[in-house]
């Protein structure tokens, strides 16, 4: 019972994880059409933030880590992606690779490629007993973390006019603008906010795995990618959902399959993913406009 | 036309997709408080003319005029804080978002959020329909809801133009008599409308003054009662496309 109690809470918090990436990812693709490999980039500078901070106060580490990656996010909003707005998916995507493997390649020159161990916020790895079961402390504050944020996006997109104009422009931007709303402000809040996940991810990760290296994020990404696609492209709630389920069910693999099949989880991971996608290709909460433009 | 300047000027204009040319040098102009109607066949460049006019396309020559400024090169979404609103062909609701969250985005350029609610409590007033469904998602409405919705949401930004481009497009006869019921309603109100419509006889019905658009041109214009019964009507609408097409085959 505790073991199953524990291989639940684990997959639920690498989940959370996955969701809040694909989110960030989603949030994009949602008002830009743009299949943003480079988020990865954003968690790992989130990291290398961290690292260049330790030392200092813990909020003043994640402060920073949240200052960078939103500033890098919008940086790369307005010198690679603003000047092909009108350019078409492929073009956008084409040119998120190239940011990513720019980022990638700066950040190796400058730090080098080897990892770097970095112990942040140790206390979270202690075990804690809740409700008669022994769990790692971190996992419940992943999960707490993924419900707060999951939270705090619903209600900003729900109940703001800044989150109206975005679920706006998500389903027919051109419309969108006819009524005035101004394209570059919903941008730059998509990419804000996307920036603002980035870190919470990157922080928990740096947790998890007590390292950095320059790959890190877009290992995240390329999974919690395949999470917004099952979940439907274009669709937040399918992001959140998608994410979840390449995560979660990764976790589930490595605990229930026989040890010996364990190394080969990631391929039941995509063979379900085949699964689904081939029985609903528009994923499983669908995006409305995706098709429709003036 | 009067000594005042006219509150829209198109002169000129062009517009061109690629090795399209949907509009060849139009000249239109619509009085403060006049209803005018642009009628013609499916791609006659009616919503290419509109499509220019509200910013979506840029023209390749020409110059828009709106309230003595012009309209030339400024943004998109700066457009409806002009003055001019777009009913778009097709409707463009947000099918996803709340009846009352498209009314909202309506009054997207408004600063006074006092008049904006009382607003859209007086247009759901006018709507009764979109009252009751106003926390449903737009999506499920009807076409003719859908319509009302969308000319409903144009009126929010206080237009002093508002283009309405086929309001009565894929709706029951019925409904159509509802959309042009509530044209006259909303012309009576003082609000200048620059109507695009393929129904030559709706158009004229509501209009002051009516262009008839074919082959990217105006073949005629006229008031919109002598338009009705002019006898070259029909060459005007048909007669420059098919000659077109003589000519090309």
């Amino acid at each position: 019972m505790e073991r199953l109690v524990q291989i639940v809470v684990d997959a639920v918090s690498v989940g959370s994880l996955y969701a809040l990436t694909a989110l960030g990812i989603g949030l994009i693709f949602g008002v830009m059409r743009l299949i943003n490999f480079a988020h990865g980039e954003l968690i790992t500078l989130a990291a290398y933030t961290l690292l260049a901070l330790s030392g200092m106060p813990v909020p003043v580490m994640i402060f920073g880590a949240v200052a960078v990656a939103v500033l890098l996010a919008l940086l790369t909003e307005r010198a690679a992606f603003r000047p092909l707005r009108n350019a078409d998916p492929t073009t956008l995507l084409i040119s998120s690779f190239a940011v990513s493997f720019f980022l990638q390649k700066l950040l190796i020159l400058v730090v080098g490629s080897r990892l770097k161990g970095l112990d942040f916020l140790p206390a979270l790895g202690r075990q804690t007993e809740l409700f008669g079961v022994r769990l790692q402390l971190l996992q419940i504050v992943t999960i707490v973390v993924g419900i707060v944020l999951l939270v705090a996006l619903t209600w900003f997109l729900k109940a703001t006019r800044l989150g109206l104009h975005m679920r706006a422009a998500a389903e027919d931007f051109r419309m969108a603008r006819v009524l005035g709303v101004r394209a570059n402000n919903v941008i730059a809040v998509a990419f804000a906010l996307s920036g603002l996940l980035a870190a919470a991810v990157s922080c928990l990760i740096v947790v998890q795995t007590g390292v950095v290296q320059p790959r890190m994020g877009l290992q995240l990404v390329i999974i919690a990618f395949v999470g917004t696609v099952i979940g439907g492209l274009g669709s937040l709630p399918g992001a959140a959902l998608g994410g979840f389920l390449v995560g979660a069910g990764s976790i589930l693999l490595q605990a229930l399959l026989p040890p010996d099949l364990r190394a080969f989880r990631e391929a039941f991971v995509f063979v379900a993913v085949v699964a689904i996608l081939l029985f609903r290709p528009q994923g499983l909460i669908p995006a409305r406009g995706l098709r429709e433009r003036i | 036309m009067s000594a005042i300047a006219p509150l829209l000027v198109v002169s000129g204009l062009v517009v061109r997709y690629g090795a399209v040319t949907a509009v060849r040098g139009l000249n239109l102009e619509v009085a403060d408080g006049e209803t005018v109607g642009v009628v013609g066949p499916n791609g006659a460049g009616k919503t290419s003319l509109l499509s220019a006019i509200a910013g979506i396309v840029p023209p390749l020559a020409g110059l828009v005029t709106f309230a003595g400024a012009p309209l030339s090169g400024i943004a998109l979404e700066d457009v409806v804080g002009r003055g001019i609103a777009l009913v778009p062909e097709g409707r463009h609701i947000f099918a996803a978002l709340t009846v009352r969250e498209n009314l909202l985005l309506g009054a997207t350029v408004r600063r006074d959020a006092e008049a904006v609610r009382y607003d859209i409590e007086r247009a759901f007033s006018m709507f009764p329909i979109l009252a009751e469904r106003r926390h449903q998602p737009a999506g499920q409405l009807s076409g003719g809801e859908q319509q009302q919705l969308a000319i409903a949401r144009a009126l929010l930004s206080r237009p002093r133009l508002l283009m309405l481009d086929e309001p009565s497009l894929g709706l029951a006869p019925k409904i159509v008599d509802q959309i042009y019921a509530l044209l006259h309603t909303i012309k009576s109100d003082g609000v200048t409308v620059l109507l695009v419509e393929q129904n030559a006889e709706r158009a004229c019905a509501v209009s002051d003054r009516v262009y008839v658009m074919s082959g990217g041109e105006f073949a005629l214009s006229g008031n919109a009662r002598d338009i009705a019964r002019d006898p070259r009507f029909d060459a005007a609408y048909f007669g420059v496309r098919m000659r077109e097409q003589a000519g090309a085959s």
